[in-house]
């Protein structure tokens, strides 16, 4: 290589490699502040409600990125909250029982009822018993489903399927499955014995419900968790379940299963899921414009629709644009205003909350539950 | 003779000790802590109260779920050993050497996928519309109920633990002295009497083993009984999630728990003992 060849090239100091060393680091910095990192929002709740079909547009919009923690029930998700720290979830989804156990222990913010959109919901779910303690909120109400009976289409018709007395038929020995919790199946036996508050019961009435339930023993094929109760259902192995609803066989009934639920004779339970604000949370601003978002119209729809498991939503609004979106799924759920829908089964009084024992212990439902399931 | 603790010594055994302190006693010591806290709630509160011992002992349920796990996960050691004995027996004598680390490699295998993703696979082959009820079809049987049943339990449980019984079993086969079974059919010994009588008591040691790591998986194991058995009937660790499901009730969880691993440790001080019995080194 001659001088000249050297000095054909462009000179390169030691001063411009310093400078494009800068620049090159300082490159990340300058497309950080065109795109702005995403800030994360944590929230605790039942699989699914920070998937992408629900979240994406909200997290596009906002420049936020949600950060899920599932539970997979209501005091597993107490347990999650009283072992972290105050401010670890922004946003808490829980069932309506739990909320004023959250309340009680001070995991949650007080709300604005000014800041949500409650003038769009139905008037049943625009002071819902246990989101407000007295007149603060704590808990804006996002959606609901109703638990009844499972049943395999090609194993019973609807009409036998509309009682809770199905589940005592010879033809489904060892072929009825229960979803492992005892809050929604003993709800039930207590619909069944005619109990018009089915969680608010005397003694004997408890023992009339637990006695009715042992009769039940010999029937059952199964105890199933969320999974089992899918995969049980699915591949025909129970061909009843109780304590479940059309959260589990809406799924399935999408993906082609023949399994429907309906609402007996004697009524339904009705869970439902609501969001609030952990307390002391620092993005608290963000959380509020969440819960706006998914308890607005389009937001409603979105939830009502949701992949890892369909709902009911409280928003008449919800329910207009549900219905101009997906006119298959809001009737299949029951939710085409100006039709026989899911109000109509509330306002006839045939729907009951699900809530905790009021005159025994949770320990006593709880522990009779083990019993019977040993029995 | 006593020997003087070495730096050297330290070096290999330190990390053991302080893995063992930090992954096994410490939170063995914080479960029995648990298992004396009461819940008020669903909030855990720390103190010393015994209820938790005194409920779960005085409720059959846990009795019953105690018998049951014990006998079924007893049951699966005894027929995962009988089964896994002649493939075993086979791989360590009537294979030539490659054969055999071909074997070997085939029983590694199930380890490279989720015991759970397996659990669940029977189901296709045991659900009534399943492919075994389907092939009794065929011939006009059935469909009989396999899934959700005792049986289904126990084949799950012998996914878990058969792989790691025949490898075991097999590493103590390898070992038997040959010339003991040369001298045992020199001396007219016919093969079934060989085995009962040299092979077995030879590889006493590893064919124990397998059965007591066969135990020990099976006793703790929730997948099974819950996706194969359905659930019923309860077993401890599904009372484990009953207990904790409903309620926060940790600390009862804790006395189930703490039962569990005493049982083990009682079973597996037996068990080596009964191993071991008779040998002088």
């Amino acid at each position: 290589m001659t001088q000249d060849d050297r000095g054909a090239r462009p000179a390169l100091s030691r001063r411009g490699v310093l400078a494009m060393g800068a620049a090159a680091l300082a490159t990340p910095m300058l497309s950080r502040r065109a795109f702005a990192a995403p800030t994360q929002l944590t929230m605790l709740a039942w699989y699914g409600h920070a998937e992408p079909d629900i979240v994406a547009e909200f997290e596009a919009e906002n420049n936020v990125k949600f950060v899920p923690k599932y539970y997979t029930g209501g005091d597993n998700m107490l347990g999650l909250i009283s072992q972290s720290p105050p401010g670890t979830f922004d946003v808490i989804l829980s069932d309506a029982e739990y909320v004023q156990q959250l309340n009680a222990a001070g995991y949650i913010e007080a709300l604005d009822p000014a800041d949500y959109p409650f003038d769009e919901f139905f008037p049943e779910f625009q002071k819902f018993p246990g989101h407000w303690d007295g007149d603060t909120l704590y808990s804006v109400i996002t959606r609901f489903g109703f638990l009844g009976v499972a049943y395999n289409t090609d194993a019973l018709t609807k009409a036998q399927a509309s009682t809770y007395d199905v589940f005592w038929d010879p033809a489904l020995k060892g072929k009825v499955g229960h979803f492992d919790w005892h809050l929604p199946n003993l709800g039930q036996m207590s619909l069944l014995n005619g109990n018009a508050s089915p969680y608010d019961i005397d003694g004997a009435a408890w023992d009339a419900v637990k006695e009715k339930t042992m009769t039940l023993r010999p029937q059952i094929g199964g105890f199933f968790d969320y999974g089992g109760t899918f995969s049980s259902l699915n591949n025909g192995q129970m061909l009843a379940f109780a304590g479940i609803g059309d959260w589990i066989t809406g799924t399935l009934e999408r993906n082609g299963a023949k399994v429907r639920s309906i609402i007996p004779e004697q009524g339904g339970l009705q869970f439902t899921e609501s969001f609030s604000i952990g307390k002391g949370s620092s993005k608290a601003e963000l959380a509020k414009k969440w819960i706006q978002y998914i308890t607005s119209a389009k937001g409603q729809s979105k939830s009502a629709q949701m992949a890892a498991y369909p709902c009911l939503i409280p928003s008449q609004k919800g329910w207009e644009v549900l219905s101009a979106e997906n006119p298959d799924e809001a009737r299949r759920q029951g939710m085409v205003p100006g039709e026989s829908n899911v109000m109509d089964l509330i306002r006839s009084g045939r729907i009951k909350y699900r809530q905790l024992p009021v005159q025994q212990s949770l320990e006593e439902w709880n522990d009779f539950w083990s019993d019977y399931k040993s029995a | 003779m006593r020997r003087p603790v070495s730096l050297y010594g330290l070096t290999f055994s330190l990390p053991l000790l302080i893995w063992q302190l930090l992954f096994f006693v410490f939170p063995l010591v914080f479960l029995v802590a648990l298992s004396f806290w009461t819940v008020r709630n669903f909030r855990l509160e720390a103190g010393f109260d015994t209820v938790n011992w005194v409920t779960m002992f005085g409720r059959p349920v846990f009795w019953q779920a105690y018998a049951t796990t014990l006998a079924m996960a007893a049951g699966a050691a005894a027929l995962t050993s009988a089964l896994a004995f002649p493939c075993a027996y086979a791989i360590a004598f009537k294979l030539s050497p490659a054969a055999r680390r071909w074997a070997v490699f085939l029983m590694v295998i199930p380890f490279f996928t989720s015991y759970l993703v397996r659990v669940y696979s029977w189901q296709v082959f045991l659900s009534d519309v399943g492919i075994i009820n389907v092939m009794l079809g065929w011939i006009g049987l059935g469909p009989f109920r396999l899934l959700n049943t005792i049986g289904a339990t126990m084949l799950g449980y012998m996914t878990l633990g058969f792989p790691l019984v025949v490898l075991l079993q097999l590493f103590s086969l390898v070992f038997v002295d040959r010339t003991l079974i040369e001298a045992a059919h020199n001396m007219r010994c016919g093969r079934l009497r060989t085995v009962f009588a040299v092979v077995i008591p030879s590889a006493r040691v590893g064919l124990v083993i397998a059965a007591l790591f066969s135990f020990i998986l099976c006793f703790g194991d929730f997948v099974s009984p819950i996706y194969l058995g359905g659930g019923d009937p309860t077993t401890l660790s599904i009372l484990i999630t009953d207990t904790t499901k409903s309620g926060q009730q940790w600390p009862r969880a804790a006395v189930i728990a703490l039962t569990m691993i005493a049982t083990l440790m009682v079973v597996a001080f037996l068990a080596v003992r009964f191993a071991y019995k008779g040998r002088t080194k």
